[in-house]
């Protein structure tokens, strides 16, 4: 582990984040993102108010998370503590922000069970349902509108849905297989052009 | 309790599968939850995974829930560990290495390959999950107020959620 936070040192401080003000920043974000969204809530705090992190810092981590399995969330608590003070940042980053949903989800479950059966609440939970499913599709009608810029792109989103949907495949059959696809059909083709095609990526993360 | 270690077995595997985030994994989850091991029926699964939309922090932390309701705290903590805890390292150990990869030309093609995958895992999801949350013209019309009000305006999402259980409550009973 020490091999790990040797190679990531703290890039642009002259003064090392202290671990309890990493575990407090994020128990923070931890505790008030309701809602989703979390990554708008780590830009606010990490770039714009603590200013631990560049804004390029921050979109280079965001896109190594999206390509990781793992949360946003969870995995940039990683990285960014990992960034700032090495892996014991990063294991104060992920307990502070999973501490809060880990109580709230727990209790969640002692709820469930003592009342989820009333059918004033089911009927309430089935409303939740449909208005989470409204925004998901909204969430990912957004990302997709930002990713999709030719025919790969659309061609590899629709495979996935059908190998699940349709042909009834399971999730790592499709991960391994449309995955090692795509990734062949966006393999590099000119040396020393994807420097700058990466950094169009990041920026359309945005 | 003679549950744990299929809860820590199921957990870590999903946690692998969630590329892009949580609902990558949700058609392995409904398999896995509900048909293999039993532990919820499937609309307790969409009841307690829409809840975890809420949740501050990591919106998949709804694992805590489900492990509760099959193992009690412990339950709980172990499947939130399992879930967690090995992606955790494994974002660690790349973290450190993906910055000397810089000049590697395949890292640009693995982001850009994984991109649309990770959004037509998540879709296909959505799709498994909508088939049984949106049904009756009630829950539709929840599903699309809800889609466009997050396109149009920039109102906190738990509060959406919280006015579909309010007409839930008064609509769906």
């Amino acid at each position: 582990m020490s091999k790990t936070a040797a190679t990531s040192p703290p890039s642009t401080h002259s003064q090392p984040v202290s671990i309890p003000a990493i575990f407090g920043v994020f128990l923070q974000i931890g505790a008030t993102s309701f809602g989703g969204g979390v990554v708008a809530y780590l830009r606010s705090a990490l770039v714009t108010k603590k200013k631990w992190l560049t804004d390029t810092e921050f979109l280079e981590l965001m896109s190594l998370s999206n390509t990781l399995p793992g949360l946003n969330a969870t995995n940039m608590a990683i990285l960014a503590g990992q960034r700032l003070r090495g892996t014991p940042g990063a294991v104060a980053a992920m307990i502070g922000m999973c501490l809060p949903a880990l109580i709230l989800m727990t209790a969640a479950g002692f709820a469930y069970g003592a009342e989820g059966s009333r059918p004033l609440v089911t009927a309430m939970l089935r409303g939740v349902a449909a208005a989470a499913t409204g925004l998901i599709a909204a969430t990912w009608y957004q990302i997709g509108k930002k990713t999709v810029k030719g025919f790969y792109e659309a061609f590899f989103i629709l495979a996935a849905i059908l190998g699940i949907n349709y042909f009834k495949l399971s999730v790592p059959v499709v991960l391994l297989s449309v995955g090692a696809l795509s990734i062949f059909a966006f393999r590099p083709r000119k040396p020393g052009d994807h420097r700058k095609e990466e950094h169009a990526w990041i920026r359309s993360l945005q | 309790m003679d549950q744990i270690p299929a809860i820590a077995r199921v957990f870590a595997y999903l946690s692998l599968l969630t590329i892009g985030g949580g609902m990558a994994a949700f058609p392995e989850m409904k398999v896995l939850v509900t048909e293999t091991h039993r532990w919820l029926t499937y609309p307790q699964l969409i009841h307690i995974y829409s809840v975890g939309q809420m949740s501050p922090g990591p919106n998949m932390m709804m694992v805590a829930t489900i492990g509760e309701r099959v193992a009690g705290i412990p339950g709980a903590l172990v499947a939130a560990f399992a879930f967690f805890v090995p992606t955790g390292i494994l974002t660690l150990a790349v973290g450190g290495l993906w910055k000397r990869l810089e000049n590697w030309p395949w890292r640009a093609s693995i982001q850009k390959g994984l991109g649309p995958v990770a959004i037509g895992l998540a879709v296909a999801g959505l799709i498994t999950f909508g088939k049984t949350a949106v049904t009756g013209w009630v829950t539709v019309a929840v599903a699309l107020l809800v889609f466009a009000a997050t396109m149009r305006t920039r109102l906190n999402p738990a509060i959406l959620i919280l006015g579909g259980a309010v007409v839930g409550a008064f609509a769906l009973r």
